[in-house]
């Protein structure tokens, strides 16, 4: 495989999206995987619609929907057969081409990113050799869609959200990538099934601190509560889908609930050996892993609450770039210079880093104005 | 802000939020699930007792909203007053519980029972039939300290886990 020959490279990589052993051909493995990752996504969005409103309300010492089905399991399905026969409203002068079409440009990028998901070993759609760059690429395009939404509205809540979330995203996309390069360096591959081989030690133990960063910046990527300025509605009555009904306000619940499980898959694969672990089928342990990564971020929605905009863009500016940038640095340093180095000698010194940096950034920053204990 | 506690409070809210999941749910899920109410619950669905009255219509006099209506004749044979009429329109009742406490023989009583959502309203008027006791309307404990003391304890306000032990 040479480098220079680019149509030969492009060859290798189709060759290289088959798993070993598959029996039919290129546009079978294609299809099929298609239709997976599709009913993978909406299942998925449902176990976690009903999941996070039934664990919320234990959270809340309330016991959530439960008059649905068993358990309360239908109400997602109630949910969505409501939402479809609204009235579909338009502003009479929004733009309406624009807000038509936000929420396809938001959806669509998030549905894309599961091609890179390996749910087993060499189960994904395409073992891109880029795999989490191109996670990256196509997670900013999404924030397009909610400023479109926020444009088309013509409504000045809805512009206001989508400027926070713009601002929001591209500050937040920094330390993320940087957290993630981290991983990518001790890997040594930035495709995502080499990334999970590599991981005989879950990463989250040799990158203590680049999961805590990339897990913070994640949640701001996708507007989880200590970060959903956005659409916060004591202000922003709902932010930038405050003039959507109907199917398009779906379209955008979808997005919010597709962003939370494409980012716990994430977090799976970098941090917590995705499909990796022991006795059980590794299907099954990558959904353990998405479901236990999805219950820590709707723990943190139920305790933390939202912060400000001048302490957001702070605390991603002052704490989490320099602290991002450190990490990374630390890492090429272990890598570059013990590479055969014991794990544990390696684990125990990233957490005492860990440690000492939180401790230090605690003493000498300021995230903005007010005073909070945390 | 500032990271004063180096992250901790963050830590032992979390811890907290934590506990809460073992937590009993404070939801009572109603049409199965009922609070017992305070013994002494002044519900309007009022009791009446026929044997007890002698229709000296005290409870009409006492009753601020005029909702009380009694008619009586005077019976030869029993030699004692004969209740033709006693009716009383709830829609009115304000729950003062004054008409009870006046009772001079404890033939009135509030209601124990609290569901009183009807379709119309002409059957918030309560007539004598209607008003006497039966499974469903119990009197309440309401200035009647004996029927009170035979009454569970009420789980509405207090710490339900405790009441049960």
């Amino acid at each position: 495989m040479s480098i220079f020959n680019p149509s030969l490279n492009l060859f290798n990589c189709y060759l290289e999206a088959l798993p070993p052993d598959w029996p039919g051909g290129f546009w079978l493995h294609w299809g099929l995987f298609v239709v997976i990752i599709l009913a993978f996504v909406m299942v998925m969005i449902m176990g976690f619609i009903w999941f996070e409103r039934r664990g919320l309300g234990r959270f809340q010492v309330r016991l959530g929907p439960n008059r649905t089905g068993p358990f309360g399991l239908l109400q997602p399905v109630a949910d969505a057969i409501k939402i479809l026969i609204k009235e579909d409203i338009i502003p009479a002068k929004g733009d309406k081409w624009v807000h038509w079409l936000a929420p396809v440009v938001a959806f669509v990028p998030v549905l894309m990113i599961f091609a890179v998901v390996p749910f087993q070993d060499g189960a994904l759609l395409a073992d891109l050799n880029i795999g989490i760059l191109y996670v990256v690429a196509l997670s900013s395009i999404s924030v397009v869609g909610i400023f479109m939404a926020g444009w088309g509205s013509n409504n000045k809540f809805s512009l206001i959200g989508a400027m926070r979330t713009v601002a929001q995203a591209v500050s937040y996309e920094i330390p993320l990538v940087l957290a993630i390069i981290g991983v990518v360096l001790i890997a040594g591959s930035l495709s995502m099934n080499e990334i999970v081989k590599a991981q005989s030690i879950p990463f989250i133990l040799l990158q203590p601190l680049g999961f805590l960063i990339f897990f913070m910046a994640a949640c701001a990527e996708i507007n989880r509560t200590p970060f959903d300025l956005l659409e916060a509605e004591s202000e922003l009555v709902a932010g930038y889908h405050t003039e959507y009904s109907g199917m398009k306000f779906a379209l955008f619940y979808l997005v919010e609930y597709a962003e939370v499980l494409a980012v716990s898959a994430i977090i799976t694969t970098l941090f917590l050996g995705g499909w990796r672990g022991p006795v059980l089928p590794p299907f099954l342990w990558f959904l353990i892993k998405v479901f236990a990564v999805f219950f820590l971020i709707f723990w943190v929605r139920s305790t933390i609450p939202r912060i400000r905009v001048d302490q957001l863009m702070a605390f991603a500016w002052k704490c989490l770039l320099p602290l991002a940038l450190l990490n990374l640095f630390i890492t090429a340093i272990e890598v570059v210079v013990w590479p055969e180095a014991l794990p544990w000698t390696i684990i125990f010194l990233n957490l005492a880093i860990m440690a000492v940096l939180i401790v230090l950034w605690s003493k000498f920053f300021r995230l903005g104005g007010g005073r909070v204990e945390v | 802000m500032r990271f004063e506690r180096y992250g901790i409070g963050i830590a032992k809210g979390m811890a907290l939020t934590f506990k809460h999941l073992f937590r009993r749910p404070i939801t009572t899920q109603y049409p199965e699930e009922r609070l017992v109410t305070s013994r002494r619950i002044r519900g309007n669905e009022l009791v009446w007792d026929r044997e007890k009255c002698t229709g000296c219509a005290t409870c009409a006099k006492s009753c601020p909203q005029g909702a009380i209506q009694i008619v009586t004749s005077v019976s030869t044979e029993e030699n004692k007053y004969e209740v033709e009429k006693f009716e009383v329109d709830t829609g009115y009742c304000i729950f003062c519980g004054l008409c009870v406490e006046s009772c001079p023989y404890e033939a009135l009583f509030m209601g124990y029972a609290y569901e009183r959502a009807r379709y119309r309203r002409g059957e918030l008027i309560l007539v004598k039939e209607g008003l006497l006791a039966s499974d469903e309307r119990k009197p309440s404990g309401y200035a009647r300290p004996k029927i009170e003391a035979a009454l569970p304890q009420q789980t509405l306000l207090l710490d339900r886990d405790k009441v049960r032990k």
